[in-house]
């Protein structure tokens, strides 16, 4: 298993935000992480991705307890992540928001751009980012102001930014938000196509048909706690999971 | 060619004024391009001044050896205070690093001996403008500059994105501490005496209402910046008397059409751009 959490608690004062959470995401695949508002599933990607840092419980990635590491140090060992409402660097150009997410692939230039007529090659990353504006669309946007992209071209944009590191893990929070229906069928083919060659996708979703069409295993989160984890199917008929949703119990009960 | 030289001579205290104000300006050019405020560079112009005057002085060491450690024991100074105030953001920051000012004019204050740094002449601090804004003007393009102005845009962003943001931000302040400790040593031998009050709050104000002035997107900015408002109160005598409402009213001016600095003046279009989408109040 490519990412192994074991256990992982995270509180707010009283609250157990994410309590005693059990989950693994594998190379190839794409998990997605379902439950109501204030389940607790955007708590679980910042304790996965650095932003916070858990009070219990272990986060293994590759083998390695990653768990106390600051969010830089698990983005250089291949952890990706996009953010709930878009953070882009949002004065900068389109390109250079690529190449920032390049950051930990980047040898660092300096002397070389100090020392006149010193060679500066960054021609391969340039290379990489532009490849990657291709893959969302934005082949003719290089030189713009990411916050002068549309909404949609913005989440795309921010996804690229998070593929230059070639990361091993891309953690998705609500990627499809404010998407219409093209973009978000777009955004469908481009998961599975990322899946596809072979990265581990945790991805935070409300759109049911996005996730039930993408990925392989669902868990189901609610106050916190996993309450149901399975393929689509399964955790489609789990009665606890209607329940959470729909806040009715079971009638056969 | 002899009139050149003439007025070459008459103003070439002002000169070097403009010299060290640039280079002040530079400084803080530094932190400020990675998105914080910090106003400790008075102070670390203030240890190298001091430190210089009096390794000339009483250890009768030669200006340029002096100059470079009285520069390193300031810059030395600017690591350790570093690693305690970069826990410490946005008004919070600017404060300690204020705060670390008043402290150094205190001790300066409390010592036996006050240095009274006599005259020599050096380098040129022309020279040393050109150096530094050149390697600064390199850095802003390189990868580090690329990462401070991630940082200035979204510092969470930039951690998720792996820049090591608290490192990033401690090289940006060392490096403006040096560029300001450099200063301090040249003005110390410019103006033939130093005493603690160059060194305080209204220096530090000073300052940063250059490097705002001129503008944070490029090291011409402060360049521009500094120059202005240190020679127009010089050239325009009757100014003199009303300096600081000169420079109030330039302040205001500036950022209320300006906000990116005169220097933007030919880059208006991209001012529109940047307050269009509301990011024109940083770089």
């Amino acid at each position: 298993m490519l990412l192994e959490i074991r256990r992982l608690t995270k509180r707010f004062g009283g609250v157990e935000a994410v309590a005693d959470v059990d989950l693994s995401a594998e190379s190839g695949s794409v998990l997605s992480l379902i439950g109501p508002n204030g389940a607790g599933k955007t708590t679980l990607v910042n304790c996965i991705a650095g932003q916070f840092l858990a009070d219990g419980g272990v986060v293994g990635f590759r083998g390695e307890d990653i768990t106390r590491l600051p969010p830089h140090e698990r983005a250089k060992r291949g952890i990706a992540r996009t953010f709930q409402g878009v953070r882009l660097f949002k004065g900068l150009s389109v390109l250079d928001n690529v190449l920032i997410g390049r950051h930990s692939r980047t040898r660092s230039d300096v002397v070389a751009r100090i020392i006149p007529f010193g060679r500066a090659d960054g021609a391969g990353d340039r290379d990489k980012a532009g490849e990657l504006l291709h893959l969302v669309d934005l082949d003719s946007r290089h030189s713009e102001l990411a916050g002068e992209l549309s909404y949609g071209e913005q989440r795309r944009l921010e996804i690229a930014r998070a593929l230059a590191a070639e990361p091993s893990l891309l953690l998705l929070d609500e990627p499809a938000a404010g998407l219409n229906a093209a973009e978000s069928a777009r955004l469908r083919e481009l998961v599975r196509a990322l899946a596809g060659a072979g990265l581990a996708i945790v991805l935070i979703e409300h759109d049911v048909r996005l996730v039930m069409g993408v990925s392989e295993r669902i868990a189901v989160l609610n106050f916190g706690r996993k309450i149901a984890e399975g393929t689509p199917r399964e955790v489609q008929a789990d009665p606890g999971v209607r329940e959470a949703y729909l806040g009715v119990e079971d009638e056969a009960v | 060619m002899e009139a050149v030289g003439e007025f070459l001579r008459a103003y070439s205290t002002l000169f070097g004024g403009i010299g060290i104000s640039c280079l002040l300006a530079l400084s803080i050019w530094v932190t400020l391009y990675a998105g914080q405020l910090t106003l400790g560079n008075a102070a670390f112009m203030g240890v190298a001044a001091y430190t210089a005057a009096l390794l000339t002085l009483k250890a009768q060491w030669p200006f340029p050896v002096a100059l470079l450690a009285g520069a390193a024991a300031a810059t030395a100074l600017s690591l350790p205070l570093g690693l305690i105030v970069f826990r410490l953001r946005g008004v919070y920051l600017a404060i300690a690093t204020l705060a670390f000012g008043e402290m150094v004019r205190i001790v300066i204050l409390a010592l036996p001996i006050t240095g009274r740094g006599q005259g020599l002449n050096g380098i040129p601090p022309k020279t040393s403008v050109a150096a530094v804004a050149y390697v600064l003007a390199r850095v802003r393009v390189s990868t580090l500059g690329r990462a401070w102005a991630a940082i200035r845009e979204d510092e969470l962003a930039a951690a998720a994105n792996g820049i090591a943001v608290r490192r990033y931000t401690l090289a940006a302040f060392v490096i403006g501490a040096a560029v300001a400790s450099w200063a301090g040593g040249l003005s110390a031998h410019q103006n033939f005496s130093i005493d603690p009050g160059q060194f305080g709050f209204s220096t530090a104000v000073q300052i940063l209402v250059m490097a705002v002035v001129g503008g944070i997107p490029n090291v011409l900015g402060p360049l521009l910046g500094a120059a202005l408002l240190t020679a127009l109160p010089e050239l325009l005598r009757f100014l003199r008397e009303y300096r600081d409402i000169f420079q109030g009213a330039i302040l205001i001016l500036v950022i209320a059409y300006l906000p990116r600095g005169l220097i933007t003046l030919f880059d208006l279009a991209r001012t529109r751009r940047l307050m269009r989408i509301g990011q024109a109040d940083v770089a």
